[in-house]
């Protein structure tokens, strides 16, 4: 039973989630208030542009690929969109601008990675600098977003029964995980992503289009975390250089938590949710506690994703004891 | 039997910078037939695949399907047309299930979504029409070579219908496997699909194929009839020249047996739990000692027990009357023992760098790092190995990845030979390589054995190492369980050694 458990493509995830349930039961029970359904929305509510990035990024993963531009990128969306906003450009033109740079941000980067044969790394480096350099470009120092459309949407609490709610944000980032996972099951351009990351040079053999998914896959993670910067503005309603630093590896550890391996081809995209609020719990679990650093949550998430990795390598080994 | 060929290909030309790999070539594939094409590594077997398949393009030269021209342009080419291919390689995604990776590129759609469901139903059949009654919803991974072998025939069928590729597809199989496979081969001929098979295994081209086409030197030899072609003939025209050559390397100076009356290293009882039980080996000046049981017995075990790449934990080895300790290759090295390891791409040569920095490699590591070897000695050792072992290589500063197997193989020899070792340990040295460089490196064993060292030699074919060696140690079962000299090492000892205790568990 418990071999089969562990045999079955859906541990990770299963792993995932019952972490989960216990990191948030170990609060419950530690504090009282931690255990309320709007504690469990706020995961969701402050991380919203985390699960979008972390969408995207296990997109990414899966493909055997990596994007470390993303949180660059909120940061230029936030700082770009909120100087257009001061200006009383129409705030809908500027979140349409914004996808489109997201676009064209993540398409270039694609381009480069699969005509050059630039390893996805350097080249999303590269990406990383250049977005945050733009955002400091654009404004040293921060810029508050008062847009009323945009302070509107950052207010509007969307009402859930028992008097509890969630925001707009947590709405978006749910639809685009929910689009991203079933595209990833069932079409195939999903299949093909999943390919590439089992081997890109069988799939290539298979006569599988993997410029093209390649190049999609990164100007889709740039969209998502276009999108991510939207909300991260309507979140923080103000754009400033250091907004999201280091979001982009919040995301990637996140998606590795949630069962994406970082070699490619291996994960559910539903998986990088869980990662999130694992991540999110624990920040909750030490605000809660009141005394420690906040920067106990970063050592305790970093043990964790040491060990889902040291997870994945036993499950694959375990795999591979059963093939002889 | 007067059918019109599905496929053939007229007078092809192909030519690299430098090399004229295949040089007015014909081929005919008649349909419902299992086509054998043989030829020494070079000969232009891959060249001719390749351009069947679009990776390549001719020169010059026709290539008719059906009665119609063709000329492919890519892989995914060939397979629209019909020409499906199956490499050495499993080309297919390991973490794919068995279903996806037979029809991903084409799956069918119910609503704009991939209907999982007919796609398992109907990788199902597929599998049963392969007479493989498999899991099709697991990853691909989770199953042996074999059955992998099998996915990827079933993917290329799907594909493609007319023509089958087998691009040496027995290489990684047992004969188990390998015989399924022959099964399904003969079911899809009789189907009526043109197969063409590439091996260079000998038995395994007379028991499936019904004809044989042979190439040597980017030339065509001939097209024969398998049963009119004997075997002794066909290896003869494969390697152009006589076969009585060979022969006579078979039956003449089988090593003579005066060695090993003063061993210089003796194994008491060294062992490691799990890889070999304890044994006691006695090593002399001028043997080969030949190590053979089935995979899995324990050779490989055994001689890297000795070299230092596992470490033994009892019993002791004494060099000229002292114990000497080996926890690491470089104590090998050190003690004068050579390795060359089974898996030459793996663990042998270095693709990437020249013949020279090939052959210096060993020899370098034995003296130390800051010590460097003047360009002048490595010039002169690479040129005197070079030559010695006849190594076909354009210049010294060839890279070693550009040479043929039997090549490599030779330069990994050249390698530990500049060690000058007391003890040379060969793991299946003549694995993978063709016949003539086969024959040529048993020779060289023997030569070698000559000049006052030591030879452990490992090999699967008992014949080979019947041929070679001065004594014989079998393994069975990660034990060493005797050893056969003179009169006593025939096929027929070694092969009852081998079963004996099989039978009474």
């Amino acid at each position: 039973m418990l071999k089969k458990l562990l045999r079955s493509k859906y541990f990770p995830i299963i792993i995932t989630s019952v972490l989960f349930v216990v990191l948030f039961g170990i609060g419950s029970a530690l504090f009282e208030g931690f255990f309320s359904l709007q504690v469990f929305l706020n995961l969701f509510i402050d991380n919203a542009y985390l699960i979008v990035i972390a969408t995207g990024m296990s997109m990414v993963l899966i493909l055997g690929g990596i994007d470390i531009s993303v949180g660059s990128v909120i940061a230029m969306v936030c700082m770009a969109s909120a100087a257009m906003l001061r200006d009383h450009v129409n705030p809908y033109l500027v979140m349409l601008l914004m996808v489109a740079v997201g676009a064209a941000f993540g398409f270039t980067q694609g381009c480069l990675i699969q005509f050059f044969k630039i390893q996805p790394f350097i080249v999303t480096l590269a990406g990383l600098f250049f977005a945050r350099g733009m955002t400091a470009v654009i404004n040293t120092t921060s810029i508050n977003i008062k847009d009323p459309t945009y302070v509107a949407i950052s207010n509007a609490k969307i009402p859930l029964p028992g008097g509890n709610y969630v925001s707009p944000g947590v709405v978006i980032a749910l639809v685009l995980l929910a689009a991203a996972s079933l595209v990833m099951t069932y079409t195939k351009f999903g299949r093909t992503v999943y390919a590439i990351g089992g081997n890109e040079a069988s799939a290539n053999l298979m006569g599988l289009p993997v410029g093209k998914t390649k190049i999609l896959v990164y100007t889709v993670n740039g969209i998502y975390s276009s999108i991510a910067g939207i909300v991260f503005s309507f979140y923080m309603l103000s754009g400033y250089t250091r907004h999201a630093v280091g979001a982009e590896m919040d995301a990637i550890s996140s998606s590795v938590i949630g069962g994406m391996s970082l070699t490619g081809g291996i994960g559910y995209v539903p998986g990088a949710l869980f990662g999130v609020l694992i991540n999110g719990t624990i920040q909750t679990l030490i605000t809660f506690q009141g005394t420690l650093s906040s920067w106990w949550a970063k050592i305790v998430s970093g043990l964790l994703l040491c060990a889902f990795i040291v997870l994945q390598r036993m499950i694959l080994k375990n795999k591979g004891v059963g093939e002889s | 039997m007067e059918a019109e060929p599905i496929l053939t290909m007229a007078g092809i030309c192909k030519s690299y910078p430098g090399v004229r790999a295949l040089s007015n070539v014909d081929f005919d594939l008649m349909p419902g037939e299992i086509h054998a094409l043989v030829g020494e590594n070079g000969a232009g077997k891959s060249t001719l695949i390749k351009i069947l398949t679009g990776v390549e393009k001719l020169d010059s030269g026709r290539i008719t399907l059906e009665g119609k021209d063709i000329l492919p342009k890519s892989t995914q080419d060939a397979q629209k047309l019909g020409i499906g291919t199956v490499y050495q390689e499993i080309n297919l995604c390991p973490n794919l299930t068995v279903a996806e990776n037979i029809f991903i590129g084409k799956e069918k759609t119910k609503h704009g979504k991939i209907d999982w469901k007919s796609l398992y139903a109907d990788a199902r059949r597929t599998m049963k029409g392969l007479n493989l009654d498999i899991d099709v919803q697991k990853p691909l991974n989770s199953y042996s070579v074999a059955v992998q072998q099998m996915v990827a025939i079933a993917r290329t069928l799907e594909f493609s219908s007319k023509v089958l590729i087998l691009d040496e597809p027995t290489s990684s199989l047992d004969q188990n496997e390998a015989n399924k496979l022959f099964e399904i081969m003969r079911q899809l001929r009789d189907r009526g699909l043109g197969i063409l098979f590439i091996t260079h295994f000998i038995d395994q081209v007379y028991e499936v194929s019904d004809r044989i086409t042979i190439l040597r030197n980017g030339g065509l030899v001939g097209h024969y009839r398998t049963r009119d072609l004997p075997k002794v003939q066909m290896v003869a025209k494969m390697i152009g020249k006589d076969y009585s050559d060979l022969v006579a390397m078979d039956r003449t100076a089988r090593p003579e047996q005066e060695a090993a009356e003063k061993p210089f290293l003796r194994a008491e009882k060294l062992g490691r739990r799990g890889d070999i039980a304890p044994f006691d080996l006695a090593v002399g000046k001028g043997e080969v000692i030949g190590l053979t049981g089935l995979l899995g017995s324990g050779r490989t075990e055994l001689a890297q027990l000795l070299f230092g790449i596992r470490r033994a934990d009892t019993g002791r080895l004494v060099l000229n009357g002292k114990e000497i300790k080996i926890a690491k290759p470089i104590d090998g090295i050190r003690n004068g023992f050579a390795y060359c390891p089974e898996d030459r791409k793996a663990q042998g040569v270095i693709g990437e760098l020249t013949v020279r920095e090939n052959i210096i490699m060993a020899l370098q590591a034995s003296r130390g790092h800051l010590k460097r070897i003047s360009r002048k000695e490595q010039e002169a050792i690479a040129d005197r190995y070079i030559k010695a072992l006849n190594i076909k290589a354009s210049s010294q500063e060839q890279l070693v990845r550009n040479l043929s197997g039997g090549n490599q193989q030779k330069v990994i020899l050249a390698r530990w030979l500049a060690t000058d070792p007391e003890l040379l340990i060969l793991d299946e040295p003549t694995r993978g390589i063709d016949i003539g460089a086969k024959s040529e490196i048993q020779k060289l064993v023997r030569r070698l054995a000559k000049n006052d060292i030591a030879i452990l030699f490992i090999s699967s074919e008992v014949d080979e190492t019947l041929r070679c060696s001065t004594r014989l140690v079998v393994l069975r079962d990660k034990k060493v369980v005797g050893e056969l000299r003179g009169e006593d090492m025939n096929e027929n000892r070694v092969m009852r050694m081998i079963a004996e205790e099989v039978e009474q568990p």
